[in-house]
């Protein structure tokens, strides 16, 4: 980092821990991620056709057919933060960024000109594209949040991690004078979570939740053989839902 | 003809046959020539307007409306969806730069190899590669979602001291389109400049104006000669590296990404071999077309022509069944879940049509029917070659891009494409292409007739005891 004259002081290291043994596929991640960010809804049409615009969607896989069908656990599937993103290096703009500061996958929605080739190259598939500018009626601009960017038609726009939340916390713990307290700042998902399936983290605080639950048997790193080194790792097969075989 | 095989009356039978087949050894006077080129260039019937009318209307509805209605409405109104980003946007530009493979490779490649059969189409080909570069570029601006803003791919010095990414393919590949299109407008314009000369010396009103400013200048001096050649042998060796690498890149934007089926160290050469396999067979369709429509052209694209395009194709359907079996050999081999899915709905799923039609088309026709010298010298069914081969490449890339999409690591979104504004703006470019190049070519001498005229002083029919012989001679 220090070689870099643009870097700014790293401080945390964030990353997610979701345990799918938990999770009971209630969407309200989803929902609060939707509140959260500012993102779109995209109307009948286009969630007929396929567009539905989510952050954060929640991924269920069944084995075999009705009636013998052997389900999976539910998987909250969002931006995997990887230290190695394939999304970064392809676009030719640099809207897809690495921030060196929060060791997050950043989108600069600005910067973007809609090239695709992010999305193409993501290999968990969460990057959401703004095919259409969509209407948002009357009261609905009241619900903006302030601090997030809304985005127009032709950009790609995914999972910040809750940008705005961690620079605030950061801001304060800085202004404090104190290192950041874990549990302090939570994603909106983690936040609304009824059974707690989503643990929010610094993890490179080896003492931090998330970091305990990272050591934990049942640790998974989504698709780990592509060496993207997500900042989210899945808990999974402690339960007898989730037992796949 | 007749007028040129009048003096030799007397000649033996054989020398006459030669004259009949060669166009290199049947001369005709320059200015007699000269004046057919202009003739050709000259005349357009009532058949000529109403398909440049008709293109016109198609560009206008297809192109202009069309896609003022996408950057308008945003990416919605065309099929592209989550998880198939690219669609027939990409498609057409891939097929576009291949293409315009064919230009270079026929002028600059059978240039630096003297092979003679280019002489009189060399034009056609280079003209197919800047028309085609041209489609290429509006198709990959239609792709982006924010095209107001592509200019942002160039690397220019701004305030916020931003800049391209270089680590991209995508920007590898923007400045390779880039370098390509000048570096063979280039090349199309230099061995142009006599021949706009001599257009110049045979027109008036404001073909005469246009001429006199896009000549140069041009006398015919020995000098003038003398730094064309060594300008062309320049670009000629400098273009064929440069055509090796555009494609090369294209293809890096798919082998670079970790996409099952995309991530194929073979894409490289595969592609360019795709793109001559393209490129050659529309080089030949033109090659009939222009034969068959513009007047004088009997005489300066015949029959050895068609053959020695025949072959061209020939050889590089085989080059290109070859590549296709390296990529598809190693990847199935691979034995990866996903490539191994991907490969069994390239043949199974709904597309496996195209995938069967593809292998027909570029594999089995031709080497059913190019071996044959009589079908390869009818001009109607070497055109039928050509269609299907380009009807098969573009298939090609339409599996490689949207099919392979469909299928990807995380099956809860796998989904297929189907275009929808993308067709009309397809018609659109195909229409923008025609009619440039009709245009053009009541514009521009189609025939390179200085090179043809060197070509026939080259050759000659000598006598070797009692056999008759063709005799090329060095010029340069």
């Amino acid at each position: 980092m220090t070689d870099n004259p643009f870097a700014e002081t790293s401080l945390y290291k964030w990353g997610m821990v979701i345990d799918q043994d938990l999770c009971i596929g209630c969407q309200a991640c989803v929902t609060a991620c939707a509140m959260e960010n500012n993102v779109s809804f995209v109307g009948e049409t286009d969630a007929d056709y396929g567009r539905t615009m989510h952050w954060l969607y929640i991924e269920r896989f069944w084995e075999g057919e009705y009636p013998h069908v052997k389900s999976t656990p539910f998987q909250p599937l969002l931006c995997q933060h990887c230290e190695h993103a394939p999304c970064e290096p392809v676009c030719p703009v640099f809207a897809a960024v690495h921030s060196l500061s929060q060791k997050t996958n950043l989108q600069v929605y600005n910067r973007c000109v809609g090239t695709r080739y992010c999305a193409n190259n993501c290999p968990y598939q969460v990057r959401e594209f703004n095919w259409r500018d969509y209407p948002r009626p009357d009261p609905l601009p009241n619900m903006l949040h302030p601090d997030v960017t809304v985005r127009r038609r032709g950009i790609m726009e995914k999972c910040t991690f809750c940008l705005q939340r961690l620079l605030q916390a950061e801001d304060k713990a800085g202004a404090e004078g104190r290192e950041f307290v874990d549990g302090e700042v939570v994603t909106a998902c983690a936040q609304v979570c009824p059974t707690e399936a989503i643990v929010f983290g610094r993890i490179d605080d080896p003492e931090s939740q998330v970091s305990r639950l990272k050591r934990d048997g049942r640790a998974v790193i989504l698709l780990e053989e592509l060496g993207t080194l997500p900042s989210i790792t899945y808990l999974k097969g402690g339960s007898s839902y989730g037992r796949s075989g | 003809m007749v007028a040129a095989a009048e003096p030799l009356e007397q000649a033996h039978p054989m020398e006459t046959e030669l004259q009949h087949e060669h166009l290199m050894l049947d001369p005709r006077p320059r200015g007699e020539m000269n004046g057919m080129v202009m003739e050709a260039m000259h005349t357009r019937t009532w058949k000529f307007w109403l398909i440049a009318i008709l293109l016109g209307i198609s560009v206008v509805v297809n192109l202009v409306i069309a896609w003022g209605y996408l950057i308008a409405e945003g990416l919605g109104v065309a099929g592209v969806n989550k998880p198939v980003y690219w669609g027939i946007f990409l498609v057409n530009t891939v097929y576009w730069i291949g293409i315009s493979h064919a230009g270079t490779f026929v002028s600059a490649l059978l240039r630096v190899m003297k092979a003679e059969f280019r002489r009189p189409f060399t034009r056609a080909a280079e003209l197919l590669t800047t028309f085609g570069l041209i489609q290429a570029g509006f198709s990959i601006f239609m792709h982006l979602g924010r095209v107001w803003l592509a200019y942002w791919l160039f690397p220019y010095p701004n305030i916020r001291t931003i800049w391209p990414n270089f680590h991209s393919p995508l920007g590898w590949d923007f400045l390779a389109i880039n370098t390509y299109l000048m570096a063979s407008t280039m090349y199309l314009f230099l061995p142009l400049i006599p021949d706009l000369a001599m257009a110049r010396d045979r027109s008036t009103g404001w073909r005469k104006v246009f001429y006199r400013l896009l000549s140069l200048g041009f006398r015919g001096t020995e000098g003038e000669w003398t730094h064309l050649r060594t300008a062309m042998t320049i670009f000629a060796w400098a273009i064929i590296p440069v055509m090796f690498s555009v494609h090369t890149i294209v293809a890096w934007d798919f082998a670079a990404a970790t996409r099952p089926g995309w991530s194929s160290t073979v894409f490289g050469p595969y592609f360019v071999v795709g793109a001559l396999q393209s490129g050659i067979a529309a080089v030949g369709m033109v090659v009939v077309l222009i034969r068959a429509t513009m007047k004088n052209m009997k005489y300066f694209i015949r029959p050895e022509h068609l053959d020695g395009i025949g072959k061209l194709m020939l050889v590089v359907s085989m080059i290109w069944a070859y590549f296709f079996f390296q990529d598809y050999m190693v990847q199935w081999y691979g034995g990866d879940k996903f490539t191994k899915m991907l490969l069994e709905f390239h043949e199974k799923g709904p597309m496996g049509w195209m995938w069967f039609l593809m292998l027909i088309f570029n594999v089995a026709v031709p080497l059913l029917t190019l071996w044959n010298k009589k079908i390869r010298r009818n001009p109607a069914l070497l055109f039928t070659i050509g269609v299907l081969i380009n009807i098969a490449m573009w298939f090609e890339r339409y599996i490689i891009i949207p099919t392979s999409l469909t299928i990807n690591r995380m099956p809860f979104t796998w989904k297929i494409y189907v275009p929808k504004i993308e067709i009309l703006l397809s018609i659109g470019t195909f229409s923008l292409f025609i009619l440039i190049y009709m245009l053009a070519a009541r514009l521009i001498p189609l025939v390179p007739v200085w090179e043809v005229q060197e070509g026939q002083v080259a050759h000659g029919i000598r006598k070797l005891g009692k056999a008759t012989v063709k005799t090329v001679g060095e010029i340069e």
